[in-house]
């Protein structure tokens, strides 16, 4: 059976540190586009660290979620697309193509995890940052779209290895910068069609849950939640 | 009414194609200097990156996207009400459909262009065009945005062959009535028309089935657009009246750039002997019925959400009701329906063409207005409330969309230097009051059938 990459992210493991943020810019060469552009709502990161606040203060409690690209099974973002820039792998990853994206955002527009970024100018490195672009990363040029791609190039890297060895790959191999990344080990991931790897045993777990899957959208992150974030309320995980 | 002689109605509807004054080289320049700060403002973005608009993330789409289905919108001007009341054989409708077939072909490529700059690389828009490339890829058929190219092609082919069609007798009057270069470039325009019954039957049958396929077309056009939105899972987007509502809004809109046209060509071309105060009290009353159904799309769209009560669309409902776009919303509903419904219900408004334009006016500013509300607040709050945003537009998106107005200006003020722009053969056939169709084209057929301007005698009525 063909691989299908996913992600289990325990939220009430992650305290928010953006390590994972840090880590995925270093890997995936994401520009920096300064403060004037943030400040337009064009800051790129293509795992981010959502901080929501619970209660009332003095009982504020903080809440973290990382939200990455869900690599959807049934993803708004992949009909959309006029041109099959964003399409997907026989691996279940949402691919973006960049050299075919001709900018028309519509697959940003209909993604509802906003996990989409677009070049809204060509991308700049100032000195000396330009010498720390990793050279297995393409840098994308202004006017396409671009996201997280579970770190693709270390999938292919490490598929290649294991071919060349003759061996399967073993699950915890190799991970993405963000899961490497992660101080209190928070995420996990792995082939969840390997009903032996650690991320699909975690995923049939009674804890997880999908960010907004609702919406039929067929998420291949999963989070675990054994507190609610409703104040009072206790998970049966 | 007056009553004209042929040679009045030639003089009259000629006149504007054979003299050019002072005034129509001055608006050129104007509306063309504009033209050129839009085309301007857009090799400036494309030089820049498209950063230069004020869109971001989330609100990927504002301006550009409002303008597009503003301007498709508008283009229900034309071919489908002039098709409906050829099909319906409103006499009234000869002076009218010319200028209303025109706004369609014009606002079709003003819209259509929309499309294409709003691309982060414009220069590739042919990608999303059917062709056999070489390395064998084609568009994604299941996109909707391929789905528009598909639309809009078909509907721009089908409206200039709607408008080109009865333009042809025209051109070959006034062949006959020129000299000099006019001669040379009508001849050609005029595919060798010499008024035969054989072509005078073969014209009319064309138009017959054009006014038929043209409709359904039309309609799927609006309808497609809308699902540009629907399609996507995004809240208050994905919904299932965005087709028939947003036909409704487009006959609407379509109406009242007509009727905007139609004021302003009475004025700058002396048309008051054709343009009647009945045309206007007509496309008042249409307006008036579009105004309503308006009215019940956007209530019907506006309960359903709120009775629902669905946490994401509701985010999206109070902030359009009573949050940040609030003072946009009301003034929509002032400029759809408050300011115009009593104007174009109370026949002592309507009867007046300065109440029916105050409304038309209205009315496009509100259903521009419409397609903004219908786009920016909806990407402004997707379902995360971490990712919201808002949005302001640049200077660059701004000089784009008056430009595109100017666009539309420039170029009907160019069409009508070179066509008449009331159709006249229409005009002169509609003045003989046969009992039915056919006998009015046997009426043509039996005068001399050498001449474009077959029938030359006779007292022309252009009262209704």
């Amino acid at each position: 059976m063909a691989r299908k990459w996913g992600m289990v992210v325990d939220l009430d493991r992650c305290t928010g540190c953006e390590a994972c943020v840090v880590a995925c810019r270093a890997e995936n060469n994401v520009p920096t586009v300064g403060e004037d552009q943030a400040g337009r709502g064009r800051a790129m990161h293509w795992i981010r660290v959502e901080r929501y606040w619970e209660g009332e203060f003095p009982e504020a409690r903080l809440k973290f979620r990382p939200v990455l690209c869900q690599q959807c099974d049934a993803a708004p973002c992949e009909p959309t697309c006029p041109t099959y820039a964003s399409h997907h792998t026989s691996e279940g990853l949402n691919a973006q193509i960049y050299n075919r994206c001709i900018g028309t955002r519509y697959c940003a527009n209909a993604c509802p995890y906003s996990v989409r970024f677009f070049n809204f100018y060509n991308p700049v490195w100032d000195k000396p940052f330009h010498l720390q672009l990793n050279p297995d990363v393409s840098v994308r040029e202004v006017g396409v779209m671009e996201k997280c791609t579970f770190c693709v190039q270390r999938i292919q890297a490490a598929e290649i290895q294991a071919e060349a060895e003759q061996r399967d790959l073993k699950d915890g191999e190799f991970n993405p910068a963000c899961v490497q990344t992660c101080p209190p080990k928070a995420m996990v991931f792995g082939d969840l069609n390997d009903p032996g790897s650690e991320v699909a045993r975690l995923t049939r777990s009674n804890r997880a849950t999908q960010l907004l899957g609702e919406l039929g959208t067929r998420p291949s992150v999963t989070y675990f939640e054994a507190e609610s974030w409703e104040e009072g309320e206790k998970d049966q995980g | 009414m007056s009553e004209k002689t042929i040679a009045q109605v030639n003089e009259d509807l000629l006149r504007p194609v054979l003299r050019t004054t002072r005034r129509f080289w001055i608006a050129v320049l104007l509306l063309g200097s504009v033209v050129a700060a839009g085309i301007g403002a857009f090799g400036y973005q494309v030089w820049n990156g498209i950063g230069v608009w004020g869109i971001n993330r989330p609100v990927f789409w504002a301006f550009d996207i409002t303008n597009f289905v503003f301007w498709i919108g508008i283009s229900h001007a034309g071919t489908l009400i002039s098709a409906i009341l050829r099909i319906a054989d409103a006499g009234w409708r000869r002076p009218v459909t010319r200028c209303a077939e025109v706004i369609t072909l014009f606002a079709l490529m003003i819209g259509g262009i929309f499309p294409i700059i709003h691309l982060g690389r414009p220069w590739l828009f042919f990608w999303m065009i059917p062709y056999p490339s070489e390395r064998q890829i084609w568009p994604q058929f299941r996109s909707p945005l391929a789905w528009d190219f598909f639309a809009i092609g078909t509907y721009l082919t089908g409206s200039f062959i709607f408008l080109a069609y009865p333009m042809i007798p025209d051109f070959a009057l006034v062949r006959d009535k020129v000299t000099g270069w006019r001669k040379k470039l009508y001849t050609v325009l005029a595919l060798g028309w010499r008024g035969t019954p054989r072509q005078w039957h073969r014209l009319e049958k064309a138009m017959h089935i054009m006014a038929i396929v043209i409709i359904p077309v039309a309609v799927s056009v609006h309808t497609i657009v809308s699902w540009d939105f629907a399609m996507a899972p995004v809240p208050m987007w994905h919904s299932t009246i965005f087709g028939p509502y947003f036909v409704a809004g487009a006959i609407f809109s379509g109406i009242a750039g007509l009727i905007i046209a139609m004021a302003f060509l009475r004025k700058v071309l002396s048309l008051e002997d054709y343009l009647l105060p009945v045309h206007f009290d007509n496309l008042g009353k249409l307006l008036l019925t579009m105004c309503l159904v308006w009215v019940y799309f956007i209530f019907s769209e506006r309960l359903t959400v709120w009775y629902g009560n669905e946490s994401a669309e509701m985010a999206v409902f109070w902030t359009t009701q009573r949050g940040p776009f609030a003072p946009l919303f009301w003034t929509m509903v002032f400029c759809n329906f408050i300011i115009p419904f009593p104007l174009l219900a109370i026949k002592r408004f309507r009867t007046t063409i300065t109440g029916v334009v105050i409304a038309s006016w209205t009315v496009v500013i509100g259903m521009w207005l419409e397609r903004y509300l219908i786009i920016v607040p909806s990407l402004s709050h997707k379902y995360l409330p971490y990712t919201y945003g808002s949005y302001r537009p640049t200077w660059v998106e701004v000089t784009i969309l008056v430009a595109s107005n100017a666009a539309m200006g420039l170029l009907y003020i160019l069409f009508s230097k070179f066509v008449p722009i009331v159709s006249i053969w229409e005009l002169k056939v509609g003045s003989h009051k046969p009992p039915v169709v056919h006998h009015r084209l046997s009426v043509v057929r039996d005068s001399s059938p050498t001449g474009a301007s077959a029938i030359d005698d006779g007292l022309l009525t252009t009262d209704q």
